[in-house]
Parts: C-alpha cells; sequence; structure tokens
C-alpha cells in the first residue's frame, strides 16, 4: 500500500523531470551550503582551540613601557622598564606558577653552506613550561646555563628544517651572528600562533646569552616582556591586581601616575578569539539555513502548481476510491522524495566543497556526522512542512468540483 | 436476486450560482433492483448527469434519502463514501478520464492500489480485464495511442477490477461512433447477464434498446419509467 503510493509519487515526478530537478536544486544548494559552511566554521573553531592550546594555558604578558605610549618606547629600544629583578618577585607571589622573562630579537643563523633568517626568543627554562612546549629530542637548557651564559641553543622544526634538511640537529653547532652555540635539542612542533606566524620558526637562547652576546643589550637586566603562567584561570585577575601593585610599588610609580609597564591577558584575548569564531560559523550556518528554507518554500510553491495542474487526476482518483489520505500521502511523499533526494546530493555537493576549500586554501575543515544528521533532518523536516500544506489542499478537495475542474 | 441496490426517495439537487439557488433535481424517486439494466435518458439539461454523481455517490443531493446496497449514503463519512466508489461501484465517463502517462494495465489496476492489493496480483487482474474487453496485445501502451472506442473499453475495465456490484456509466457511447458503441454495448450486456447492475445515460434510443429498463428525465424530475419495448428491428 506504502509501497504502491511511494510508486505514484515517484512517478509524477518522473513525469516532470525538469521541474522535478529545479525544485530539488532548491534543496541541494541549501543543504549544501548548510554542510559545506558548518564544516567550514567548525574546522574554524578546531583550529582556534589548536592554537590556543598550543599557546599555553593562564597566560599573562608583561611589557615594558606603558599601554599607552608602548608602541613608541618599544620602538626606540634599551629603554626597558622591566628587569629581571621584577620578574623574581612576581615569581614569588600567590598564585603564580611560572614566570619566563623574554628578550626577543631576530638574527641570520648559520649552519655549513646553509643560512636562514629566524626569531630568536632569549628566555629562561620556566618560558617552555609555561608555554607547555617540550622538546621532542634532546635536552632543554638550565637555569645554570642562564646564570653562566652559555651558548646554547634549542630549534624549532621549520628552522631546523631549513638549516639541517632531514638531518638531526641535536649537538651540531650553528653560529648566531658569528657566535657558534649548540644545539641541545628540537624544540616539538607548535604550528601557527595567534597571529598567524610560524612559531616552529624559531631559536630559543638563554636569557642572558642574547642580552650580552647576541643582541648587545645596554641594560643587562633588563628585559622588554616577561611572561606569567597562574596556576589556574579563575585566579587570574587576583594575580593581575597583585602584579599591578607590586610592580608600581617596586617602581615607585606615585597615586595617580600611569604604569610603565602593561599587562594583557593572553588567555582572555585567546578566548574572545575564540568565541568570535564560535559566533562567525553560527551567523555561515544561519545564512546557509536561510537558503535551506527558500529551497522549501520551492517545494511548497511547486507542490502548489503541481496540485492545481493535476486536479483533475485527483479528482478521478478520487471517484475509483482514493481516499482523503491516499492523495495527501501521495503528494507529501512527493515533497519529501524531492526534499530527501535534494538532500543527499547537496550532502555530496556540501562534503566535496568543504573538501575542495581545505584542498585550495588551506583553511582546516570539519565533517562532522552531527551536521549531516542535522542536514538530513532538517531536509526532511522542510519536506513534510513545505509539502503538508499543497498536500492537504489536494486531499480536501471535492470529488466532483476536481473531476469538473477543467 | 430481488433485493434493492438503488434505493432513492424525494431526492432534490440545486446548485448555488451567482443567481441564487439553481434547482436541477426536483423530488425524485427510484428504485433499482440487483441485475437489472436501466437506461436514462432525456433532453440536455434535464439533470442526467447530476442524477449520476449522485448514484455514485462523487455528489451530494441537497435533500431526499439515498440508499445504496442498504446503507444510507448521507450518514457515511468520506473514507467510507471513497471505500463505496471503490468497492462497489464502477463509474464509466463519456470522456473516459484514464490517466495520462501511465500504461493501460497501470490505469486498469489502479483502483487496487487504494484497497491495498499486492503489485503481481494488481497487474495479473488487470492483464485479465484488458483481454477480457478485447485489448490483450495494449497492456503496456498509453491511453493516448489508441483510439477512443478502446479507451472506454479501458475505462470500464478500470470500472470493474474491483468486481462492483453496480456499473454507473455517463454516455459511455456518446463520443463514439455507432459501430463501436454497439460493441460497448454488446460488453456491458454480457456484464449484466454476469449479474452487475448496470444504469447508463444515453440519448440515442437504440443504445437504450441494450437496457431492459429506460427511465426518462424532463427538467429534474422522472416522467417515464418503463420496460424496454423490443421492436423488431432492435433485435
Ligand atoms: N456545477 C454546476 N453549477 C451550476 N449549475 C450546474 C452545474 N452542473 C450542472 N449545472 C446545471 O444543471 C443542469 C443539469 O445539468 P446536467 O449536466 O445534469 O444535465 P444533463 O442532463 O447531463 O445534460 P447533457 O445531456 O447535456 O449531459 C444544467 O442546466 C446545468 O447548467
Ligand atoms: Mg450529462
Amino acid at each position: 500500500m506504502k509501497l504502491a503510493m511511494l510508486g505514484e509519487a515517484w512517478r509524477a515526478m518522473g513525469a516532470n523531470r525538469m521541474r522535478t530537478f529545479l525544485t530539488m536544486l532548491g534543496m541541494v544548494i541549501g543543504v549544501g551550503a548548510v554542510v559545506l559552511m558548518m564544516s567550514v566554521g567548525q574546522g574554524a573553531q578546531y583550529s582556534i582551540k589548536q592554537t590556543i592550546s598550543a599557546m599555553g594555558s593562564n597566560l599573562f604578558v608583561l611589557l615594558s613601557g606603558s599601554s599607552s605610549t608602548g608602541g613608541v618606547r618599544s620602538g626606540s629600544g634599551g629603554s626597558y622598564t622591566l628587569n629581571v629583578a621584577d620578574a623574581e618577585a612576581i615569581a614569588e607571589l600567590p598564585g603564580v606558577q611560572a614566570i619566563a622573562p623574554i628578550h626577543p630579537g631576530s638574527a641570520q643563523i648559520v649552519y655549513g653552506p646553509n643560512n636562514w633568517n629566524t626569531s630568536i626568543i632569549g628566555t629562561t627554562p620556566g618560558y617552555l613550561d609555561a608555554r607547555s612546549w617540550p622538546v621532542a629530542s634532546g635536552n632543554t637548557f638550565t637555569d645554570s646555563d642562564v646564570r653562566s651564559a652559555t651558548r646554547v641553543a634549542l630549534i624549532g622544526k621549520t628552522a631546523a628544517q631549513n638549516l639541517f634538511g632531514d638531518a638531526d640537529p641535536v649537538g651540531q653547532t650553528i653560529r648566531i651572528r658569528q657566535s657558534p652555540f649548540v644545539i641541545l635539542g628540537l624544540l616539538s612542533t607548535k604550528g601557527q600562533g595567534m597571529d598567524g606566524r610560524d612559531q616552529d620558526d624559531t631559536i630559543i637562547i638563554p636569557l642572558t646569552t642574547a642580552q650580552r652576546q647576541v643582541f648587545g643589550s645596554q641594560f643587562p637586566g633588563s628585559v622588554r616582556m616577561v611572561m606569567v603562567q597562574t596556576t589556574t584561570q579563575e585566579i587570574m585577575p587576583s594575580v593581575e591586581k597583585s602584579m599591578t601593585e607590586l610592580l608600581r610599588q617596586r617602581h615607585r610609580i606615585r597615586e595617580g601616575l600611569d604604569d610603565d609597564f602593561s599587562l594583557r591577558n593572553l588567555t582572555a584575548v585567546a578566548d574572545s578569539a575564540a568565541e568570535a569564531t564560535r559566533v562567525m560559523s553560527l551567523l555561515l550556518g544561519a545564512i546557509a539555513s536561510v537558503s535551506l528554507l527558500v529551497g522549501g518554500i520551492g517545494i511548497m510553491n511547486i507542490m502548489l502548481v503541481s496540485v492545481t495542474e493535476r486536479t483533475r487526476e485527483i479528482g478521478i482518483r478520487m471517484a475509483i476510491g482514493a481516499r482523503q489520505r491516499d492523495i495527501l500521502l501521495q503528494f507529501l511523499l512527493e515533497a519529501i522524495i524531492i526534499s530527501v533526494i535534494g538532500c543527499f546530493i547537496g550532502l555530496l555537493l556540501g562534503i566535496g566543497g568543504a573538501l575542495l576549500v581545505e584542498l585550495l586554501t588551506g583553511t582546516k575543515v570539519i565533517i562532522a556526522l552531527s551536521s549531516v544528521i542535522v542536514a538530513f533532518g532538517v531536509a526532511a523536516t522542510v519536506g513534510i512542512f513545505f509539502g503538508y500544506y499543497p498536500a492537504r489542499k489536494a486531499a480536501q478537495l471535492d470529488p466532483i468540483e476536481a473531476l469538473r475542474y477543467q | 436476486m430481488n433485493d434493492s441496490v438503488i434505493h432513492i426517495e424525494g431526492l432534490h439537487k440545486s446548485y448555488e450560482t451567482s443567481a441564487g439557488l439553481f434547482p436541477v433535481l426536483k423530488e425524485v424517486s427510484l428504485h433499482i433492483t440487483r441485475g437489472e439494466f436501466v437506461a436514462v435518458m432525456g433532453p440536455s439539461g434535464s439533470g442526467k448527469s447530476t442524477f449520476m454523481n449522485i448514484l455514485g455517490c462523487l455528489d451530494h443531493p441537497s435533500a431526499g434519502s439515498y440508499r445504496l446496497d442498504g446503507h444510507d449514503v448521507a450518514t457515511l463519512d468520506k473514507d467510507a463514501l471513497a471505500l463505496l466508489r471503490n468497492r462497489t461501484i464502477g463509474f464509466v465517463f463519456q470522456g473516459f478520464n484514464l490517466l495520462p502517462r501511465m500504461s493501460l494495465q497501470d490505469n486498469v489496476a489502479l483502483p487496487l492500489i487504494y484497497c491495498g492489493v499486492e503489485r503481481a496480483e494488481r497487474h495479473q487482474r488487470a492483464r485479465e480485464l484488458l483481454v477480457k474487453v478485447g485489448l490483450e496485445k495494449y497492456f503496456d501502451s498509453m491511453p493516448n495511442k489508441i483510439s477512443g472506442g478502446q479507451q472506454q473499453r479501458v475505462a470500464i475495465a478500470r470500472a470493474l477490477i474491483n468486481r462492483p456490484s453496480l456499473i454507473l456509466a455517463d454516455e459511455p457511447t456518446g463520443n463514439l461512433d455507432s459501430h463501436t458503441s454497439t460493441e460497448i454495448m454488446a460488453l456491458f450486456e454480457s456484464l449484466n447477464r454476469e449479474g452487475i447492475t448496470i444504469v447508463l445515460v444515453t440519448h440515442e434510443l437504440d443504445v437504450a434498446q441494450h437496457a431492459q429498463r429506460q427511465v426518462h428525465f424532463l427538467d429534474g424530475r422522472i416522467v417515464n419509467d418503463h420496460a424496454t419495448l423490443h421492436t423488431e428491428a432492435s433485435l
């Protein structure tokens, strides 16, 4: 019985292929867009989560110079307001888990005939802890390396690749600004940072070595930035307050005057970036859903035309014994078949499109089962919802009126 | 076989038009027993089709009672009426009313879809009937590829598929030439001999000659109801 009605619906669709195809197209585009948008959105959310967890959790970064004039001052160089003693004092604050003074820069690295310009981070071993960045092979340098300013280095994957190719860099000697450095360890892969830069294109050396031997700071002991990690995320606001108080006290800044440093909560920045991505992918999904809605309205439109056009057929069917529910089922099935097939094709196109996006732009896409299920569910619902009204209209025709219809 | 198939008392039917109620059937009463072959005659506009549509449960009377096979039709809901149209009544239209884009076999089998008969059986029964009406060569033809007489045979086969006890035919030969209509009438006669009650509308006297009884309509009333007088010529 149901099977026979399915056959009738199928026959009607076959009788008007072009129209069926065009109606289906609305569904195809709607579902395709939803799947594509959801995949891209989920991919973006996934990548940002990766980036955030690669950054390390519960992080502050302290910068020399006030936030309002920091941009100008950092350019002048040398006038760093933070120093290693500040960092050591902060380390004693409750809730602080790790600190790492940082002296960043960049330099030309030479190994044999190869040379490569990369970023240099002068810091302490605490940096690797704060950023949860272990070495993949070899060892890290220690506090005693920092104390005695030894010429040792940790190398990131990308820098190593460019200098050593596939060879093992651990134990090799490179030259940074003419000075030889022994590579102690190869860092594990970090990927892209929040700013989009490749974090693996780097070399990490002891802070003192950077200051005294590589970049030759005018004021040894002062640093441009300090990374601070707290024990938990909840404690960050209170640590922020005590850190500010401590530094103002240490720097003897009187009430009412501006700080001579600025404090950034990296975790909060990361969270808002993640939130922005989430909102963006929701928005994309919403826009795509509109096209699904339009597809549904297209189905309703065609079904209404079809009911009018087939009024006589409906009359004949009723005259030979079709009940209202038989007619209803026939037209409803037609709408559902169109939307389900359209949905299936749309699904394939959406997935194909998502893979193509990944291939062409390199952005990560994630085709989640949930988005597939949602798309299918929505398509079936749209089919029933928009198919029901025309089908009911057909079923409620009066047999004799329908038969008289010309 | 003297039980009542159609029992109509004081039937009225008016159409609502822009100019007000327009009465078409006035105080019609008719009694038809099982196995009868009745010809309904009358001038154009006398209300024959209106009457047949009511008999076929396609339209509702404005007043009066209609009992079909002992059931008071007025008390039946839409599903029950559909069931009557499906099982009890076989309706043959003047314009054939076959579904285009559907093979003859599928057209004939269509009523069976609505009473849950399996596909294989549907096809088998449709073929048997197409053979019976002499269309064994056209199972898979399309309705627009055969002649009017053949289309009317298909329509009759469709009306017969659920073994109805009553066949209603509104000018089944109206669109056919006299030779073809004689063939169609022979078909009705043989069905009637099998025990099926037949009510048939016609304008033509020689078509009406095939029936046992003639009912004449004039201006919405039955003015004459008599047994067919068989003349030499018609035999
Ligand atoms: N749907 C309708 N609305 C209004 N008036 C109608 C309708 N159908 C039929 N009529 C009128 O009812 C009257 C009877 O029509 P009916 O079709 O029953 O006549 P008939 O006897 O079958 O005629 P014919 O022999 O030409 O087929 C006619 O005057 C017609 O105009
Ligand atoms: Mg008529």
